[in-house]
């Protein structure tokens, strides 16, 4: 147990930089994949092609090759920003694609009588989206979106490789330091993971019963 | 028709094609303007790209894209048994297997991979070396991920299934074996291909191990020619045109074994299994 006592503020601060890491990318994937999911659900096709396009480039990517190209190929083109910065940026590309499908998912699986019926008693186009489709496709994305959420804690990892002391690096560096208690390190900081992620599902299942049709 | 909007009158298809001009004319622009920022940064010389169309580079690509592919199949191939044996562990009566089988698969589901590959590289990495480890934290992932598909796939099957088949006089293995299993897989096929692409992705990882793939063939040549940008690109495209193989294989799977309109299905979104009824 020495080496998870002796080093606890190091690994709390890698927790800290693992969920600064979550928030900023899944605030930015969340934005950007809202966006992305519009595009992809307009009556205008050239809007859901490009959508389509983007989703289809960046979901069957690799998230390690979008980190290095935003953390090595950003600054060879005299893009700069901070590591923190490119490896965020590279999770938030890569986790958009995943909430605009979990997002189109929601929606379509409203059905189309639903809209239709609001239409025909008069509702205009905000108050059907606002009144109608939005609240389901909301309570249908909960799951989807969770586990997105969920994917995205685990894909925060990555940055370890490159130069990022979050959780994982740090767990890199005790494995290192400390060869006779390997097993309790890595079930230690898996504990810190697991705790992450059963939040978010927690979140989840509250927000979804909260939303429940009655 | 979409739940989102009507079918456009006249004035709506006249809006719609104003829009679809501003979005080309936007795309287009920001096509120009990164095609600019490349041209600016000298991106475009053939130094950059030259090594792409050499054959002892192509050789390169194509050796790590062996092990990369070998990895994933080996990998596949273990997690398969593995997610078979821990999903019906899952289904047991009897609860000295149910809760192990329960407790290995929950645990590696919710570790984050690299984590995984990064402790068997500094516990076996002599003995078994980095694609290994690689592979085996592959094989431990996916297996728990599929173990839970396995379990999900199973529990899709209408209950009328299996409570004819112990009317019949059927032991619960043979029910398992013989009735609830051959209808799961139709429903999980999709599932475990879009799992392999996961799983294809994932070889990415042993890159920070250094294991031999086709990642790690990038940083060969972009530590000779020093093209990082044009090698993240070509590692990109290539990546996507594997993943579009496997993608168009999975929908496939899905229109030819889909039994019948409202039939379950079973999703994963980031190693979480979703089942719609």
């Amino acid at each position: 147990m020495d080496a998870l006592t002796e080093n606890f503020d190091a690994i709390l601060s890698g927790f800290w930089l693992t969920l600064r890491l979550l928030v900023v990318s899944g605030v930015g994937a969340l934005i950007i994949g809202t966006l992305f999911a519009a595009l992809r659900m307009s009556p205008v096709p050239i809007m859901r092609w490009a959508a389509k396009t983007y989703v289809v480039v960046f979901r069957n990517t690799p998230l390690l090759v979008l980190i290095i190209l935003t953390y090595y190929g950003l600054p060879e083109i005299n893009i700069r920003f901070s590591f923190f910065t490119m490896v965020s940026m590279a999770m938030m590309i890569y986790t958009a694609t995943f909430v605009s499908e979990a997002l189109r998912s929601g929606v379509n699986a409203i059905p189309v009588g639903q809209a239709e019926a609001a239409r025909s008693i008069g509702m205009p186009f905000g108050l059907t989206m606002t009144q109608v489709v939005l609240p389901q496709a909301f309570r249908a994305v909960v799951p989807p979106m969770a586990s997105v959420f969920i994917a995205l804690t685990k894909n925060t990892s990555l940055a370890a490789g490159f130069g990022i002391a979050e959780a994982t690096f740090r767990l890199k560096g005790l494995l290192n330091d400390y060869a006779t208690e390997r097993i309790t390190i890595f079930v230690g900081i898996a504990i810190g993971y697991i705790i992450i992620v059963e939040v978010i599902s927690f979140g989840a299942a509250r927000l979804e019963r909260r939303w429940r049709v009655s | 028709m979409s739940v989102l909007f009507d079918t456009p009158g006249p004035k709506a298809v006249r809006r719609h094609r104003i829009l679809g001009v501003i979005t080309v004319l936007v795309l287009a622009a920001i096509a120009v303007a990164v095609v600019l920022k490349l041209a600016a940064e000298d991106q475009f010389t053939s130094d950059k790209w030259e090594p792409f169309v050499t054959p002892s580079i192509i050789n390169i690509l194509l050796e790590g894209l062996r092990n990369t592919v070998l990895a994933a199949v080996i990998a596949i191939a273990i997690s398969i048994v593995a997610g078979l044996v821990f999903g019906v562990g899952k289904l047991s009566n009897h609860r000295a297997v149910r809760w192990p089988a329960w407790l290995v698969v929950e645990f590696f589901r919710a570790v984050p991979l690299l984590m995984l590959i990064y402790f068997i590289f500094s516990v076996w990495s002599e003995n078994i070396g980095s694609l290994w480890s690689l592979i085996i934290g592959l094989a431990l992932y996916n297996g728990s991920v599929l173990a839970e598909v396995f379990r999900a796939g199973i529990n899709a099957v209408p209950k009328g299934q299996a409570e004819a088949a112990y009317s019949l006089g059927m032991r619960k293995t043979q029910v398992v074996t013989i009735v609830q299993l051959p209808q799961a897989t139709r429903i999980m096929l999709p599932a475990i291909i879009s799992q392999c692409i996961v799983a294809l992705k994932d070889t990415s990882l042993g890159f920070t191990i250094l294991a031999p793939g086709l990642t790690y063939a990038g940083r060969e040549i972009w530590n000779t020619f020093h093209n990082k940008f044009a090698t993240a690109l070509v590692l990109m495209a290539i990546y996507i045109v594997l993943n579009c193989l496997l993608s168009l294989l999975a929908s496939f799977a899905e229109r030819r074994l889909s039994s019948s309109e409202g039939a379950a299905t079973v999703e994963i979104v980031g190693g979480q299994v979703l089942t719609k009824a």
